[in-house]
């Protein structure tokens, strides 16, 4: 269970979180949404720890995460943009990871199986292409099991058939209990396999619950459409 | 901690400027004692070249090492690690593949020459000690430098001014005050601005190894009547320390308050 209370973050002048109070209950899959520059990667990232917070706190099962760093044993996280060390090839990239956190055990050749990726595993970081980058990521993410996963939009630079398999990851996922935190653009994405949304706008908390339930609010009948409405009506 | 300062030395043992570095000293090496055949002359040199060119292969390497690991200090920043070890592993990394470097290429040669039979041997002891210390220390401030700049272009820019005036500037600014002051008695000052700058330091303790303090004139004699004593040595090396200890104490912290 994540609890997140009265979380705010500053960079320089740019306020970015302005007091986000969030409770996420184990299991399932949750949406974070949002405009661009709404804070959704800095939330994230806070969780992560990679962000320090100006004030608030953040518990993870009951523990804050301040000055703590074991936590992140239990999260899988798949960053927004694909950064590796480029000299590395694929296979030792994978090693690299699976030996920091040796006190797991790794899925990696199921998942590299799924996604196709034997003819690149000797090839250097640097000379693969964004969407296989983003596979390997993917199997970085997925090969552990733990029981949080966060994913910052991991359908950037897939192709449709990997797409498929991500959703049916996910899915596959989430009925083993696990809590999955997703940031997407891809609003039909998100309709499909989000259980809840979280909606930020402007570093706050604009609306938090079910897709029926945003609908009804909007009195939409159509998901993106209620998304722009909320946008719109924000901006107006 | 160890594990991030294995991935980061083998990562730099395999880089290609590892090798130019130490090749470099490998023939500097050779070139000096083999036309030389002068053992203490070639400390000398060598002294002159390390003394300028350690700190300057610290700083640049440190800082291009920070920025050019970004990706890798991202990836690993999301990973169950703590996060002092992730800088304090690539700051050991950086240092020690460095200092090895130094100690294997200079070392091969004088050790074909046959130091091990000479009496030269505790002064190109001292010289690689010295060497490895200074490798410590300006890696650490380069390593600080970056963690204080997100800018490349700025970091790159500091680095090489603390480096110009380790190196150079604060002889000169030394040198000018010692003329303009000359007529108040200037050991003691003398005595700190040497031991406040790592790079005059180390300087001063291998010249005074070497016996040739005569060089150095009346300074000399107040630097062998300090240094020379095992109080002095003992002083000199705690200040080396404490040159390494304080920056690296400032990148932990650092890093410890940095967002990503």
């Amino acid at each position: 269970m994540i609890e997140i209370d009265n979380l705010h973050k500053r960079f320089g002048k740019n306020e970015v979180l302005k007091g986000i109070d969030l409770t996420i209950d184990n299991g399932g899959i949750f949406a974070v949404l949002g405009p661009n520059g709404s804070g959704k990667t800095t939330l994230i990232k806070s969780i992560l720890g990679m962000v320090v917070p100006n004030s608030g706190t953040i518990k993870l099962n009951g523990t804050s995460i301040k000055k703590n760093w074991e936590y992140r044993n239990d999260i899988d996280y798949l960053p927004q943009i694909a950064n590796f060390p480029g000299n590395l090839t694929v296979k030792e990239l994978i090693k690299m990871i699976k030996d920091l956190r040796s006190s797991k055990t790794a899925d990696d050749e199921r998942l590299i199986e799924l996604f196709k990726l034997q003819p690149f595993l000797d090839i250097k970081l640097n000379n693969l292409s964004g969407g296989t980058k983003q596979k390997v990521n993917l199997v970085l993410t997925f090969m552990f099991d733990s029981p949080l996963v966060i994913l910052d939009e991991p359908t950037t630079g897939l192709d449709p058939i990997s797409h498929i398999r991500l959703k049916q990851l996910i899915t596959a996922e989430k009925e083993k209990g696990k809590t999955i935190l997703i940031t997407s653009h891809i609003m039909s994405f998100v309709e499909e396999i989000a259980d809840e949304i979280v909606f930020l706008l402007e570093g706050k908390i604009y609306f938090r619950g079910s897709i029926p339930a945003l609908k009804t609010k909007t009195e939409q009948s159509d998901f993106e459409h209620a998304i722009a409405s909320m946008l719109s009506s924000s901006y107006a | 901690m160890l594990k991030i300062l294995k991935y980061s030395f083998f990562d730099l043992m395999r880089s290609r400027w590892s090798y130019v570095y130490f090749l470099f000293y490998l023939l500097l090496g050779v070139v000096l004692l083999f036309l030389n055949n002068d053992l203490s002359k070639a400390v000398i040199t060598l002294m002159n070249v390390i003394i300028v060119l350690v700190p300057l292969i610290g700083t640049i390497f440190g800082v291009m090492y920070y920025y050019n690991s970004k990706e890798f200090t991202e990836l690993l920043l999301a990973q169950p690690v703590k996060r002092s070890s992730i800088f304090l592993g690539q700051y050991f990394g950086v240092a020690l593949s460095l200092s090895m470097s130094l100690i294997i290429g200079l070392g091969l040669p004088f050790v074909f020459y046959g130091i091990f039979n000479s009496g030269a041997i505790w002064d190109f002891s001292l010289l690689l000690v010295t060497g490895a210390f200074l490798t410590l220390i300006f890696t650490a401030l380069a390593f600080v430098i970056a963690l204080a700049n997100e800018n490349k272009i700025k970091g790159f820019g500091y680095a090489i001014l603390l480096w110009l005036f380790m190196a150079v500037i604060y002889d000169g600014v030394f040198l000018m005050s010692l003329v303009y002051f000359e007529e108040y008695p200037l050991d003691k000052f003398s005595l700190v601005a040497t031991m406040l700058n790592p790079v005059d330091l180390s300087r001063v303790l291998i010249l005074l190894k070497l016996d040739i303090s005569a060089l150095l004139g009346y300074t000399g004699a107040v630097f062998q009547k300090f240094f020379g004593t095992s109080v002095g040595f003992i002083l000199s090396s705690l200040m080396l320390t404490l040159w390494v200890i304080v920056p690296t104490y400032f990148i932990q912290r650092m890093a410890k308050r940095k967002d990503f």
